[in-house]
């Protein structure tokens, strides 16, 4: 079998409870060293899909590989993995360095060779004044990255994160967001790691893969996923604020609606080809330009003003097109102001189009 | 908007004051000095009674402090007083109810802790069927089980000695100790027995060293409610031992209704709170964890 680029690889999982289906047919390679980040709201089966890999929930149906080796049936600590959860999971009663060595004293490794990896753990989370606390005397980063460094003295192959942000508060989340994508760098570990919050997902991960009701939507470069999303979940999962949504048709190379015609020949249709019919034109907020720079795009509408929200780097605008809402993000020295009529510019190449039925992209 | 904020030092400002003495205070301590005192009483009436000498008892002045203080009906109920053939007080009684004790709750504890154990993190196959048959026993009147009970420890060899009575208070304890003990792990975070598998410990190594040192509170309130069970216990004591290993409650029972001779009410007493005083003492030196204790076993169900 052909294994040496594959790190984690998912056949055809299943996992149903009882009538229930959580994961249905699921096939996922992970190479080597990838940084892959299992992205979806909550209740779509992301975290389910982690403890499958894991090996804390037996599957119903299917097989995963880590390494080329089938570990479908092997207990958790036999997978080759090290897991990191969100609310830590550290064990109270003992200490940093007790966490740590937990896993390796189960394993019978030799003394000395416990203490030389606790030290390169400690060394690389840079928490070697801490080994002698109890967690209850940390912080949630310094936590955190206790529950990393159970992780890392395994020396295993795989690390697993579920959802490891989500209990800091937002300061403490981006600097230690860095610091994962850091130790990625540093380790070269193949790292599947699960989270609700795009922002992570877009700065850490190689690939995403975007779940709901237990499928994977897309899996791609955070790029691809951002810029061409395959359907209209992905395109508004993605992006903050969401992207707005015309429906209308396409005729020939134009999207007509009430409001507005668009010739989309500069538009990169999906290999099936382009089918007149009703569609759903995406336009991304931050793809809007506004006064001055509209006047240089392919399509230019005017638009009232509802609401401004000012986040200092820019302004986000809450606007109407003839009752439809449009958004759209503005710098933020703009002068806007509720009640102004602007002028916005589109461009068609940088747009999505959605069949109205089937909801993916044409 | 600031016109209509009064200025400081007019109006309500910093902590609202109260008065000690108000009719609302007067009445709650009052009630509850009342009824303190009513449940009070009779341990006074016992104390002080266990004090006096049998001629200043006779005059009948029950509530009255003793005029001499003697513990004598203290050394004779806890040394000479009688039981049948035997004259050697409660003492005997007081070992054996210890040697009963103490191997019931070591026992039920140690299988009810591991029960609850199982049935929290382990969700193994008909394990819902297993804790529902286990809470079902808890409301079966014990007087059904009697009789089928001595048949069974007699088919066992154990009717009339000590581990008899023991495998009977730990089979008994069962039900509510490991109701007790499954809330109180299905409480602790599971993403701690997560990580702890992960680490590669396995049943025995999870719960010997993540969940024994997280569970001290519960396995004070299991020993409180094993060991004031168990040392209280008449019936059981009664049915399934025989006069010589009678527990210290039987022997109690034996003294103060015998009906020869004189009634001794100072020995008698005292005899009832030496019996009382290991309850008692167990309450007083662990009552707040057991609140505690029982509070966090009680949130989940």
């Amino acid at each position: 079998m052909n294994q040496t680029t594959s790190s984690v690889s998912i056949r055809g999982l299943d996992l149903h409870f009882g009538s229930v289906k959580v994961l249905t047919d699921l096939d996922i390679e992970i190479g080597e060293g990838e940084f892959l980040v299992l992205l979806g709201s909550s209740g779509c089966g992301k975290s389910t899909l982690l403890n499958c890999i894991a090996g804390l929930l037996d599957v119903s149906g299917g097989e995963i590989h880590i390494k080329g080796r089938n570990v479908t049936w092997d207990e958790p600590k036999d997978r080759g993995i090290g897991m990191v959860f969100q609310s830590y999971a550290l064990y109270p009663q003992m200490t940093v360095r007790g966490n740590l060595s937990f896993g390796l004293k189960q394993a019978k490794v030799a003394k000395s060779e416990i203490e030389s990896r606790v030290k390169r753990a400690a060394e690389v989370l840079q928490i070697e004044a801490l080994l002698e606390r109890k967690p209850a005397q940390l912080s949630g980063g310094q936590r955190q990255r206790v529950a990393i460094g159970r992780a890392l003295v395994r020396d295993v192959d795989v690390f697993l994160f579920d959802e490891p942000l989500s209990n800091l508060d937002a300061k403490l989340r981006a600097s230690l967001r860095v610091e994962i994508k850091r130790l990625h760098q540093q380790l070269h570990n193949t790292m599947i790691y699960v989270t609700h919050d795009q922002i992570e997902a877009m700065t850490l991960a190689d690939r995403i893969a975007i779940m709901k009701d237990g499928a994977v939507q897309q899996l791609g470069t955070p790029h691809e996923i951002y810029s061409s999303p395959v359907n209209r979940y992905v395109a508004a999962f993605i992006g903050s604020p969401s992207m707005n949504f015309f429906s209308g048709s396409l005729s020939g190379d134009n999207f007509v609606s009430d409001t507005m015609t668009l010739s989309m020949d500069r538009y990169a249709f999906d290999g099936t080809g382009r089918q007149n019919g009703r569609v759903e034109l995406g336009v991304r907020p931050e793809h809007v330009a506004c006064d001055e720079a509209a006047r240089d795009m392919p399509f230019q509408v005017e638009v009232d003003v509802d609401v401004v929200e000012p986040m200092g780097s820019d302004t986000q605008v809450w606007g109407s097109l003839q009752g439809e809402e449009f958004r759209f993000r503005v710098d933020g020295q703009s002068t806007l102001k509720t009640g102004d009529k602007v002028l916005v510019g589109i461009d068609p190449a940088r747009t999505c189009l959605f069949d109205m039925t089937t909801e993916l992209r044409l | 908007m600031t016109e209509s904020v009064a200025p400081v030092g007019r109006g309500p400002n910093g902590p609202k004051p109260r008065r000690v003495f108000s009719r609302r205070n007067i009445f709650l301590y009052g009630i509850l000095g009342l009824v303190a005192c009513y449940y009070a009483l009779p341990l006074y009436v016992m104390v002080v009674t266990s004090l006096k000498g049998m001629p200043e008892i006779r005059m009948g002045n029950i509530f009255s402090p003793p005029v001499e203080v003697t513990f004598q009906p203290w050394v004779k109920a806890w040394a000479e007083a009688c039981t049948g053939l035997n004259c050697d007080g409660l003492s005997r009684g007081f070992w054996n109810s210890v040697m009963i004790t103490v191997p019931s709750v070591v026992l039920s504890i140690a299988i009810a802790s591991v029960n609850g154990y199982a049935l929290a993190n382990w969700r193994f196959k008909g394990a819902n069927v297993f804790f529902t048959i286990l809470i079902f026993g808890a409301f079966i009147p014990y007087q059904v089980m009697i009789y089928p009970l001595v048949i069974i420890l007699r088919e066992m060899g154990l009717y009339g000695s000590f581990w008899g009575l023991v495998l009977v208070h730990s089979v008994f304890g069962m039900p509510i100790l490991t109701l007790l003990f499954r809330n109180y792990f299905s409480s602790l975070p599971e993403e701690l027995f997560k990580a702890a598998r992960v680490d590669g410990a396995g049943f025995w190594g999870i719960f010997l060293k993540i969940m024994l040192p997280m569970s001290v509170p519960i396995f004070v309130v299991a020993m409180i409610l094993q060991i004031t069970g168990i040392w209280n216990d008449f019936l059981f004591g009664v049915i399934y031992t025989k006069p010589a290993n009678y527990p210290m409650t039987v022997q109690l029972n034996n003294i103060v209704n015998s009906v020869q001779g004189v009634k001794e009410y100072n020995v008698n007493m005292a005899a009832t709170m030496i019996t009382a005083l290991v309850p008692l003492t167990v309450y007083f030196i662990s009552g707040r964890l057991f609140v505690r204790g029982i509070a966090a076993g009680a949130v989940k169900g």
